[in-house]
């Protein structure tokens, strides 16, 4: 059984402080969701966890196992059990899928499975419904919204992480491949053991994948954490309702008569 | 004393003797160029003092003859003129400096496909340049007449310490439906030295590939100019380029349109690491008469290391409005997000370069004409890099 715990996390992007404070603990085989509306510091969330450059953090830690991941070099942190599913997965021209897998699986003393990559490849392909004919284009190039993210879903079901975090999975992503996605997602839980940190705007994507608990991300901060009825309160009540009060007074000031002088 | 144009030396019963001395006294008369020509603009051309080296005879070996082709050479000592090839020198009065120095002094190889021919394999001319001090004068003349189709790698290769300098040209030839494919691959010793030119004349409906891989030499510079003389040619002209150390690579390119719905595609990828440069210019021109003409140049620049410098200036010169063009350039380090995505798969950051910087050249690997040389091409490229040596 392993945990992520992300506690007290602040950072910033460039003199503009985007998370105040986020605290949230996800174990082995759980499914968590993180919903905020735009802004709310989710995609900044998801890129501080792996190490992305651009972002400083002046406290808190992310810790994998009770192992601080911060500081460590991204490569580092995905080796140890971390992994992203990117909202929009980078096109990488030349470079071709099994190339970057069977390092990633060096990296992780995994020769047996670089042995049988072609296998694990069309498999796992097959699972979701993935065209064989993709594997053998450079990564990203030239697929649809859909083929990439069934792509990532690819990725993750080989490279098998301890955490994965998807970061707006539903983004340009039809039905039929949201499914494929999301059902394989769940399957590496319940059999791997796999924990999964869902980033979403939109409750779509959470009927697929059923987080036991939500959390509510709203101006960097967690203001409310649930289960999987949360989801059912904002799809009704919209992010308003968790909106902080401070804010609400903000707002009030700044436009007292509502004539939204300040959009 | 009268200008010997090689048509009025045959008229005299001209010898090769007579071409070479009407092109040494243009030679005599240029002046040596420096930088303040637009042509030479950051190029290391002040470095250079042809006074220190000796002209001597390119030692060249050729494999993959056929009896589909015929070869001649010719070496700087003959004296007998092959009337057969007075037009293929017609039109060599340039007034370059380089170009006449290498008609003074060529070694030539001319490579004929007759008409209607395909030579199926390809044809590999190996030029080894060791001579201490030496100054080599190649010239390769590529002949494919109507609607042939001919092949043609020229190598260069010397090793590393040897101060020499070669100054080739090659003259592509493609009569009618003629297709030519062409491929030099530069794999020069640190200490030589290259001004090098490539010219191919595509007449009606031929097609034309001239295609550069650099990889060696201290300075190394080549001027390839694709002339489109024929409707409904095409031609296009690939360059895979990579400087390390203290080097420098010169390209400057010419698309010139001068025949309707004529097309011509460019796709230079360079990279330059440590402290090493890097110059390329491109000017597609399209002359008033070339209707209905597609012109495509894009340029690509990785620079590797800090020190390492990268410049790209694309020119159009469009006469007519009927024509589709563009060009696109740039230059910068290896991009960040590209980087982060392979390393958030846990492929740590030194191989994850090395991914990025092999895959940025396959493209133009993709496009060379002999294939299995691609495969040690990329090799080499790979051992060249010094990211992650060691990882």
């Amino acid at each position: 059984m392993s945990t992520l715990e992300i506690r007290d996390l602040h950072a910033s992007v460039g003199n503009k402080k985007i998370l105040h404070g986020v605290n949230l603990k996800i174990s082995s085989g759980e499914v968590h969701a993180v919903m905020g509306p735009n802004g709310a510091g989710k995609s900044t969330l998801s890129a501080v966890v792996l190490g992305r450059k651009g972002y400083s953090i002046s406290s808190g830690s992310v810790l994998l196992d009770g192992v601080e991941m911060l500081g460590l070099p991204t490569w580092q942190r995905a080796v140890a059990g971390l992994h992203l599913v990117l909202q929009y997965p980078t096109e990488v021209p030349g470079v071709m899928l099994n190339d970057v897998l069977s390092e990633a699986l060096k990296g992780r003393g995994r020769d047996g499975d670089i042995a049988r990559l072609d296998t694990l490849l069309k498999t796992e392909a097959g699972r979701i419904h993935f065209d064989e004919k993709f594997l053998d284009r450079p990564l990203n190039v030239d697929l649809s919204g859909g083929e990439k993210k069934r792509n990532e879903t690819l990725q993750l079901s080989i490279l098998k992480p301890l955490f994965v975090i998807l970061d707006e999975l539903d983004s340009g992503l039809d039905v039929d491949a949201l499914r494929d996605c999301a059902r394989r997602v769940m399957d590496a839980t319940e059999q791997d053991g796999l924990g999964a940190l869902v980033i979403t705007h939109y409750s779509r994507v959470l009927a697929e994948l059923r987080p036991s608990k939500i959390h509510i991300l709203v101006k960097g901060r967690i203001v409310e954490t649930g289960g999987p009825e949360l989801a059912d309160v904002l799809e009704r009540d919209g992010y308003a309702a968790f909106t902080p009060e401070e804010s609400v007074e903000d707002a009030s000031t700044s436009d007292p008569m509502g004539l939204n002088l300040f959009p | 004393m009268p200008v010997l144009t090689p048509d009025a030396a045959l008229s005299l019963g001209a010898t090769w003797s007579q071409v070479r001395q009407s092109a040494h006294e243009r030679a005599t008369a240029a002046s040596f160029p420096t930088t303040d020509e637009e042509i030479w603009r950051y190029s290391r051309i002040g470095e250079l003092d042809l006074a220190t080296f000796t002209v001597a005879e390119t030692p060249t070996s050729i494999t993959g003859l056929s009896d589909a082709v015929t070869v001649t050479q010719v070496s700087a000592s003959a004296v007998a003129f092959d009337a057969a090839f007075a037009d293929l020198f017609s039109e060599t009065t340039s007034s370059d400096l380089f170009n006449s120095l290498n008609l003074a002094h060529m070694d030539v190889i001319v490579i004929s496909v007759a008409c209607g021919v395909v030579a199926s394999e390809p044809i590999i001319v190996t030029h080894t340049l060791n001579g201490e001090g030496n100054i080599y004068f190649p010239r390769l003349v590529i002949d494919a007449a109507e609607n042939s189709e001919v092949t043609v790698v020229e190598r260069f290769i010397s090793n590393d310490g040897v101060r020499s300098l070669v100054v080739p040209v090659l003259d592509a030839r493609a009569a009618q439906s003629a297709r030519v494919r062409y491929l030099a691959i530069n794999e020069l010793g640190d200490k030589a030295w290259q001004i090098g030119e490539h010219h191919s004349q595509g007449h009606r409906d031929s097609d034309t590939l001239l295609a550069t891989v650099a990889l060696g030499g201290d300075y190394a510079r080549v001027s390839t100019a694709a002339r489109l003389l024929g409707q409904g040619s095409n031609t296009r002209q690939v360059a895979l380029y990579f400087a390390g150390g203290t080097q420098m690579h010169d390209f400057r390119t010419l698309q010139e349109h001068a025949a309707p719905r004529t097309t011509s595609d460019l796709l230079f990828k360079g990279a330059v690491q440590d402290t090493a440069k890097s110059v390329y210019t491109g000017l597609i021109k399209i002359h008033k008469n070339a209707k209905g003409s597609v012109a495509y140049q894009t340029n690509r620049n990785l620079t590797l290391s800090h020190g390492a410098w990268a410049e790209s200036v694309p020119n159009l010169e469009i006469e007519t409005n009927d024509v589709k063009c563009s060009h696109a350039s740039t230059v910068g380090p290896i991009d960040e997000d590209q980087l982060f995505y392979l390393e958030s798969r846990g492929v740590n950051p030194d191989v994850a370069q090395r991914l990025v910087v092999l895959g940025f050249f396959d493209e133009v690997l993709a496009q060379l004409p002999v294939g299995n040389l691609a495969t040690s091409l990329r090799q080499q490229v790979a051992n060249k890099l010094s990211i992650g040596v060691g990882a």
